[in-house]
């Protein structure tokens, strides 16, 4: 027998073949051109309906969360805004899913699509809460799980948050791969589906979206049931944009389609994720720019040939706010709400203050999602630890803090203010980089709809915004 | 040297890409140093601190690398105190 070439470039090589092998999904049925494929047709192959979903999750303890209407930091916002204005502020609160946050709605469906398949073990490359809602589902199913997740920079040092979270995929069962800063992640990933031949639990298999439809159905239904319509608008965490489009869709399957879809990031600009260095001086690992805007402008940067996690397909608004304002607003729903929360979990609440601010009173504003807190990833825990690595942390105006210099924590509720993210411009750089794939002048009729769809546009928009 | 006895949780550390193997287009810094990982498992021969070993892990696989530590724990914690979020939502800001 002949042993496989485990370099870097060899393993890279055998992609295509691996991640045919790991995920039951021939992503050949749906590949129209180098651009374009039939992003309605993967979703529904999954062979699951909503009903399907619902009861898969039942069976694991996820969904069914409760949805809170956050009395006095409605009130609070009110008396800082126009009369007139403050919407009420809901959370659906996705702490209650078995292993602490939504992520076990993905989890879920990618279990148990790898047991019905009749793999023995799932993989998933994470550094996020997605590790342990594998983990946790796994061992629901009677799967073995591997989680291959970033922990440390080269001195060995890891972010409080991402040690509690390989120590909760560990408590699950779990073998964790933990590795140092870089991309490489993913050849690990590679390397490991095939010594085992296990599912490829992606976060972006159609699998792993189609569970995420079930909390923005569950929003949609909540909030009618209580208050007798829609939600005018729902505000969501983006990172690689799974949470934003399984949301997006439930919500249009519950039949909310004019409700707002607004995404939230932390501001991490200047940070480079991939630096040994800037790796231990962000104190949110996920739900920020280094993620969400590479995720939104190109998609398929992922571990699958066409990811179904498709942001700006779904977004109507890009709201950014800083460390300090997400900081400031968890410790404030913790002392007024009577509910403690991990801060990436709080981060589409703070820019749903920013949001309430804006709409009229009788307008609802949802915030879906919480995450469990803890040793690690409480926010006392990050601000800690940043201040050991030399972050400045202080009370002040948040405006003036600078990702990987200093956090400043607002002083008022009115200092909490995010700011807009221009999404035209990176509708304009996902075409860019559509050109990289296919050159603008092969681009076919076809190939337009399918970018005025996965941009939220017309085919006229594209056709006057071609790149140059 | 104290040896390890057989089947000790324990956590190994091996190199999987040196500088030069690593993926092109990293950032100066990681470029400079290896790509590292950590896993843990039950030591499946005795041994000692430092020696190449093998483990078994919770899932039954087999990894081997450098033997680093002897049941490795977890010790992260709440930090210490941040003054700064003690007064937020207090009648002491209001």
């Amino acid at each position: 027998m002949t042993q496989k070439d485990m370099s870097y470039s060899a393993v890279m090589a055998r992609k295509n073949e691996i991640m045919k092998s790991s995920m039951g999904i021939d992503y050949e049925d749906f590949i129209e051109s180098p651009i374009a494929f039939d992003y309605e047709k993967m979703m529904a192959e999954t062979g699951y309906t909503m009903e399907d979903i619902y009861r898969i999750q039942h069976e694991t303890k996820v969904g069914n969360t409760p949805l809170y209407e956050l009395r006095n930091l409605t009130e609070m916002v009110r008396k800082t805004c126009a009369p007139g204005k403050g919407a009420r502020i809901l959370v659906k609160d996705e702490a209650a899913n078995a292993s602490g946050s939504f992520k076990a709605r993905r989890a879920a469906v990618s279990a148990y699509t790898a047991l019905r398949l009749g793999y023995k073990g799932v993989v998933a490359a994470t550094s996020g809460n997605y590790g342990a809602g594998v983990a946790s589902q796994a061992a629901q199913r009677g799967l073995k799980c591997i989680v291959v997740q970033e922990v440390y920079d080269s001195r060995g040092v890891g972010q409080p948050e991402i040690i509690e979270k390989g120590r909760a995929c560990e408590a699950y069962g779990a073998e964790v791969i933990k590795l140092t800063v870089g991309p490489e992640l993913f050849y690990m990933q590679l390397r490991t589906l095939e010594e085992t031949g296990f599912f490829n639990a992606s976060l972006y298999t159609p699998f792993a979206i189609r569970g995420v439809e079930s909390l923005g159905a569950e929003i949609g239904d909540q909030v009618r049931s209580r208050y007798g319509k829609a939600p005018d608008a729902v505000v969501i965490t983006h990172a690689g944009g799974g949470n934003l489009t399984g949301t997006a869709r439930g919500l249009i399957y519950a039949g909310c389609e004019s409700t707002r879809i607004v995404a939230c990031s932390v501001d991490l600009s200047g940070l480079h994720m991939a630096s040994d260095h800037d790796f231990n001086r962000k104190s949110f690992t996920t739900g920020h720019t280094g993620f969400g805007v590479p995720f939104a402008v190109w998609p398929d940067r992922v571990d699958v040939p066409r990811n179904a996690a498709r942001s700006l397909r779904y977004m109507d608004e890009y709201q950014l706010v800083t460390q300090g304002e997400v900081f400031y607003i968890t410790e404030l729903l913790t002392k007024v709400e009577g509910l403690e929360r991990g801060p990436a979990g709080n981060i589409s609440l703070t820019a749903a203050v920013t949001l309430a601010r804006q709409m009229d009173k009788d307008q609802i504003v949802v915030v879906q999602e919480t995450e469990y807190t803890g040793a690690g990833k409480h926010h006392n825990s990050q601000l800690s630890f940043a201040r050991e690595n030399g972050i400045e942390v202080r009370r002040g105006d948040p405006r003036e803090s600078i990702p990987g210099k200093s956090i400043i924590i607002p002083e008022h509720l009115d200092q909490v203010l995010g700011r807009v993210q221009d999404i035209d411009r990176l509708r304009r750089e996902y075409l860019a980089n559509a050109a990289k794939q296919l050159p603008v002048a092969q681009w076919t009729e076809n190939d337009i709809n399918f970018l005025a769809a996965d941009v939220k546009k017309d085919p006229a928009w594209v056709r006057a915004n071609l790149p140059a | 040297m104290n040896k390890v006895p057989k089947g000790t949780w324990v956590e190994i550390e091996w190199v999987v890409l040196k500088p030069e193997e690593r993926a092109k287009a990293l950032p100066e810094d990681t470029k400079k140093v290896p790509y590292v990982m950590r896993v843990s498992g039950f030591l499946t021969e005795d041994a000692e601190i430092g020696q190449t070993v093998s483990i078994r892990t919770i899932i039954g696989r087999i990894h081997s690398g450098k033997l680093t530590t002897v049941n490795p724990s977890y010790s992260h914690s709440f930090g210490k105190v941040v003054p700064e979020l003690l007064t937020i939502g207090t009648e002491a800001e209001k």
